[in-house]
Parts: structure tokens; sequence; C-alpha cells
């Protein structure tokens, strides 16, 4: 079994790897945004995998709340990004220099 | 797996309290915003959540006192969470009653959700400052976030705004991905994610300790905090929040976040993960002196007030890592007086930006002021007092919180970051002083008119500058009051 | 132990096969004439109109992700109920609540009019 969580760590952490540096190097802002939650993703994948290597539910439980924070937090960035896409034609995340980055 | 064994929890409502009476004060102003045909020109929600805060702020100085974990330890009620409560009651007070004067020249603001926002903003705050427990934290801490990334956003006819508000909800996110891998490293390591457990489990296992997968999760962990309390080199999101966000907002998210952010900081760092102080020291040195530093240099140059003061949040940031790096009671208990210090003396000089905020500008640059402090004598004197205190010149409060701080970074043996906070305190002299000597000396070039106050906004800049005097004249109340929070926090 | 699978198999191989029967005997038999508009898109026997690319209005954006948000509490709802009889008094209280501040939050929809289709 331990050769398995093993495998799914890995899965994990290169997941969030993927996520992180795509949130970096992406210039639409929804993009970087799917990379957020790919790494939301990877962490939920680790919380299972640990609950399991640990024999206790906590894993799960956090997994559930990770998944309705993360749909909280796709409401109201949509909703942002909307009102960024009317108010300037674009998300591009470069285009934000109404003031210094 | 097998059936899951589990402990069912008793209700004990007195733990949640002050969070309880806030999220039902939320829920009231939101249903009766909506569904009262209602009167852009009167306060009356800002007044019902007013009400409500000092219900929850009294019912916490009730509960104070109390010593225990609810709800399987996932809430801990102890001196620690109340004086943390205690802080984000008046932080949201101070917020709402300069709301209530804001919102008369951005209409916008006056509606349901703004307070109910705020409020959940609050019960996320002080959830942070008694969470026991990893999944708690989360939670706390994205209840607080995403409330405050609607906020920030929330003058939505103004790009600046809404930028503010995509800035701050990208890195917001981005770090509590990372905040959340350190959690599950965490967990992974030690089985569980109540603090107090994983601290026993912890002592138990000293094998664990220097594991790299612990060390992993205590760094990820550190961008995620480091993110939300703006701590170098995670701090560059915050002068460009900071100033596109409405005024009001600004001085509810440079206090309040903070407050929670280092309250929770204080529980991971110290009550789970004590056993690893020695190695995170070295790193929190560095980081402690690059914060302070980076801040104060940068805001020298600012012509914009509300970017001067978030370079100065940052540099304030540095100070409280201070406290954080000498780990003894005596700094646990330097941050939290810190915290309030900060509290009153920034919403004061937020309240006062806000005052000269209406259609068709904010008046947010620093040659707005000139020549304000003859015009406008009480206004120009709060204003003065609140630098002095974000400056550290005595009589004001920050000359204490800095004291503190500093001397408890010499009593745990960092006598050269005191010593650079110590230099770092007198670069900011300048930066601080120059808004003083701008209101009172400098020719004026634009006549700004502020238009007359409303009275809920003089008595919150009536209470700040009290807070703060008080705490600068007499701190021993507040000291010892901090102290023994400390003393009282649950291991 | 593999071999009580095997009417399943029999029945996705009959229903399979029976797809593919229908579709090449039609073709096979029926006549083929092939002009210009019966090579365009079917849509209801009316000519195609417009681009390929519509913009889809907000309002079902609002309701995609009122409904994410609400979908997304049921998950609370499966543990509760599992364990429902242990947890007693505590777990219908705290339901309870949830259920309360659910509530509200619909009401705040319904009266703020993002039900309202038109």
């Amino acid at each position: 079994m331990v050769a398995y969580h093993n495998l799914y760590l890995a899965l994990s952490v290169v997941l969030f790897t993927i996520g992180a540096i795509g949130a970096i190097t992406r210039r639409n802002a929804i993009v970087v945004f799917m990379c957020i939650e790919i790494m939301l993703g990877a962490v939920n994948l680790a919380f299972i995998t640990f609950g399991r290597a640990n024999q206790s539910v906590d894993g799960i439980f956090m997994v559930m709340f990770v998944m309705a924070v993360a749909a909280a937090e796709a409401a109201v960035g949509l909703a942002i990004f909307i009102l960024m896409y009317r108010k300037r034609g674009t998300i591009n995340v470069e285009s934000f220099n109404l003031m210094k980055w | 797996m097998e059936m899951l064994e589990f402990v069912v929890p008793a209700l004990n409502v007195k733990a949640i309290l002050p969070q309880a009476i806030l999220s039902l004060t939320a829920l009231t102003v939101l249903l009766v915003g909506v569904s009262s045909p209602h009167n852009k020109k009167t306060s009356s929600l800002g007044y019902l959540s007013l009400v409500g805060v000092v219900v929850a702020l009294i019912s916490t100085l009730m509960i104070n006192g109390a010593r225990e974990s609810a709800y399987n330890g996932m809430v801990l009620m102890d001196g620690f969470s109340s004086f943390i409560t205690l802080i984000v009651c008046i932080v949201t007070l101070l917020t709402i009653l300069s709301s209530i004067n804001y919102q008369r020249f951005f209409p916008r603001l006056n509606c349901g959700e703004y307070y109910c926002l705020l409020l959940f903003a609050a019960v996320g705050m002080s959830f942070m400052g008694s969470a026991g427990n990893l999944l708690m934290i989360f939670l706390a801490l994205e209840t607080m976030s995403i409330s405050i990334y609607v906020l920030a956003g929330f003058k939505s006819d103004e790009a600046q705004s809404i930028e503010s508000a995509m800035k701050y909800f990208l890195l917001g996110a981005f770090a509590s991905g990372f905040l959340l891998f350190g959690f599950a490293l965490v967990y992974g390591c030690t089985g569980t994610m109540d603090l107090v457990k994983i601290s026993a489990f912890l002592t138990a296992h000293p094998e664990v300790i220097h594991s790299k997968m612990l060390m992993g999760g205590v760094a990820l962990m550190t961008v995620g905090f480091g993110f939300k309390v703006a701590m170098f080199p995670f701090h560059m999101w915050t002068p460009d929040v900071y100033e596109g966000a409405p005024t009001s907002i600004t001085g509810f998210m440079a206090t309040g976040v903070k407050a929670a952010a280092f309250a929770a900081l204080l529980r991971v760092f110290f009550v789970a993960l004590g056993h690893l102080q020695a190695d995170w020291t070295g790193i929190m040195w560095l980081l402690a002196f690059l914060t302070m530093t980076i801040g104060n240099v940068v805001a020298l140059s600012q012509t914009n007030i509300k970017r001067m003061l978030a370079y100065s949040s940052i540099a304030h940031a540095g100070y409280l890592l201070v406290g954080f790096v000498a780990g003894s009671k005596l700094g646990q208990s330097g941050i939290l007086f810190y915290l309030l210090s900060y509290a009153f003396t920034n919403l004061g000089a937020f309240g006062v930006i806000a005052l000269l905020g209406r259609d068709g500008g904010e008046y947010t640059s620093l040659d707005d002021f000139a020549g304000l402090g003859f015009k406008y004598p009480l206004m120009g004197l709060a204003m003065a007092v609140f630098m002095f205190s974000m400056a550290g010149i005595p009589p004001a409060s920050g000359f204490m919180g800095k004291f503190y701080l500093f001397s408890s970074a010499m009593k745990a043996g960092f006598i050269w970051l005191a010593i650079f906070g110590v230099i770092n305190s007198v670069i900011s002299l300048y930066y601080y002083l120059r808004v003083v000597v701008v209101m009172y000396f400098k020719e004026v070039e634009r006549d700004v008119v502020m238009p007359k106050p409303s009275a809920a906004v003089v008595v919150g800049l009536v209470i700040a500058a009290i807070g703060v005097l008080q705490m600068g004249i007499f701190p021993s109340y507040f000291w010892d009051m901090a102290r023994q929070s400390v003393q009282a926090m649950l291991m | 132990m593999l071999v009580k699978y095997i009417p399943v198999l029999v029945m996705m191989l009959v229903g399979i096969g029976f797809g593919v029967f229908a579709v090449v005997v039609s073709s096979i038999l029926g006549p083929s004439r092939r002009f210009k508009v019966k090579r365009e898109t079917y849509e209801c026997g009316m000519p195609t109109e417009g681009a390929t690319y519509v913009q889809t209005p907000i309002k079902y954006y609002v309701v995609a992700l009122l409904f994410l948000v609400f979908d997304l509490e049921c998950v609370f709802m499966y543990p509760w109920a599992v364990h429902y009889r242990k947890l007693g008094l505590f777990g219908f209280v705290e339901m309870l609540v949830f259920m309360v501040i659910l509530f509200v939050c619909y009401v705040y929809v319904w009266k703020k009019g993002a039900l309202e289709w038109e």
C-alpha cells in the first residue's frame, strides 16, 4: 500500500508544480485561475492520500471544505473577471496597469 | 477503513458567542438591505451593524477569562482569542463609523451587502484567532479573504477598484494554495490537524521534527501566511490593492487582516510547531529585517498617501515579525499590544483620508493635504497624532508598541535586529512627518474643501485618537491585558 | 468470478451491434441524393443562420454560479445523514443553523431578482 501512497504524492507534487508555474507564467486571468484550481486539486489529492496513509478521515473532510471554498472563490473570481472585462475589454493580467504593479 | 469513531461535541454557544452575534447581525443586515425599499440617503444599515458589533464587543469582554476548547478542539476559547476578537471588534467598529460618512459620497457602498461582507470578514478574522485546528484556520482565512476580495472591488464603476480586487483575488487564491499544501504536508507527517495534538505528536516522535516533509510544509505555510501579512518577498500586491480599494476598506484590510493573520501565525508556529522554533528563527530574522527595510525605504518616495501607508503597513509587518523572532512570551505580548495600537492608529489615519473623498475624486495625493492643518485644525491635529504614533514618537501608542517589541528582541538576544528596527523607525520619521509638514507649512496649490463630516466619523476619529493616546500614556493596562492573554493561551 | 458479468457483455454487444446494424443498413439500402441544402447543419428544418460563435447571455452565468454554490452545500449533508442517529440533537441543531443560513441566502437571491429569467 505504501508504495502507492508515494505515487499519489508524487502526482500531487507534480500537479501542484504545474499549477504554480502556470499561475505565474500565464497571461489570461481565467487561465491563471484555472491553474490555481489545479493547485487546489493537487492539495486535495495529497489530503486524501495522507488521510488514507494515516487511517483517519480528517483528510477527506478537509477535501470537502476545500471544494466548497473553491466554489465560493470561483463565484467571486468570475464575477470580478466579468466586471473587469466590461470595464476594460480584456482580462489579460499584463493590462492591469492603472497602478504600478 | 474501519467504522469511524468520534465523540459528539457538546453545543457550546459560549465559545463562539461573539462570532455568532456578528454572523446573526450580518444576515439581518443582508435581509433588511434587500427587502426594504432602501433609501440611499439614510445610514440605517450602518447603524444596525454598529449595534451588532458593539454587542459582540461586550460579549467578548464578558467571556474573557474563560479557558476551554470547544467543538472537539476546533475552537479554542482562551485569553488569546478574546484579545484578537477584541481587536477585530474595534477594527470593525471604526471601519463602520468611517463608512457611514464615506458612503454619503459613494452611494454604491450604501447597501446591505457591504455591511454583511464587512461583518462576515470580521467573523473570519476572529475565528482565525480562536481556531484550534488547521481546517478551522483555513475556513476562517477564506471567510475573511473572500469577503474582502468583494469589498476591495465594491466601487464597481471605477476601474482602479476592480483592478485592486482582481489582483488581491488572484494572489490571495494563489497564496491559499501554498498554505493548503503546507497544511497537507504537516497533516501527512503528524496524522492530525489539531494544533495541540500536532505538538504532542512531535514531542512523542522527535525523529519527525527534522524530516524533509515537515520542513517543506512549514516553508509552504510561511509562504501562504507571508502573503496575508504582506511579508517580504510576498508584499508586491499590497500597494496596488490598498490604493485601488475604497478608502474605508483599506484601513480594514491593513489592520484586521494583519491582526488575524498574525494570530493564526502565532498559534500555528508556537502552539503546533514550537519544536521547530530553532529552525525557523534564522530565516524569520532575515525576513523581518528585509520586510521593514524595504517597506520603509520605498515609502520614502511615495506621493500618494494611500500608497505610502501601504508601504508603511509592510514596514509594520516587519516590526511585528521582530516580536515573532524573539519568540518569547514577551515578544508575543508585544505583537498583541502592537496590533491593537496599530488598529487605532491606522484606522484613524485612513478615517481622516476618507474624510476628503467624494464623487469625482478621492484626494489622496500628498499635495491635497497642503494647508489643511490650519483650515481644519481638529482634523489636522488628529492626523498629526496618528502620524506620530506610526512613527513611534512618544506620547503616542506606537512608541510603546515598538518599545515592547524591540525590548523583547533584546532580551531574547537579537540585539542587531532591535538596532535595525530602531534605525528603520528613524528612517520612517521622514515620511510620516512629511505629512504633518505638508499639512501645516506647504503652500496651497489646489484648494481642497472637506465636506462636512457626519457625526459618526467624528465619534470614530475621537475613539481612535483616545485609543492612541491612552495606550501611549497609560500603557500598563493594555500591556497587562496582552500579557495575560498570552499567558492564558491554550497549549 | 468474471463469468457472472457475461450477460452484461452480451447485452453490450447486442446494443452496439443493433446501432451499427441500423446505421450501416440504412446507408446501404437507402437512396442517396446529395445537394447543398442537405449538407448544411440540421436546424429543425429551418435554414441555418448566424455565426458559430455566439455570446451567451450573462444570466446563464448567474444561474450557473448559484447552482454551483448551492449544489456544493449538499456535500456536507451526506456525512451528516450517514451519522444522523449518533449525532443526535447536536447534529440536528447544527444542520438547522446551516439550513437557516442557506435559506437566508436563498431569500436574498430571490429578492435580488437573480432567479427571474426575463
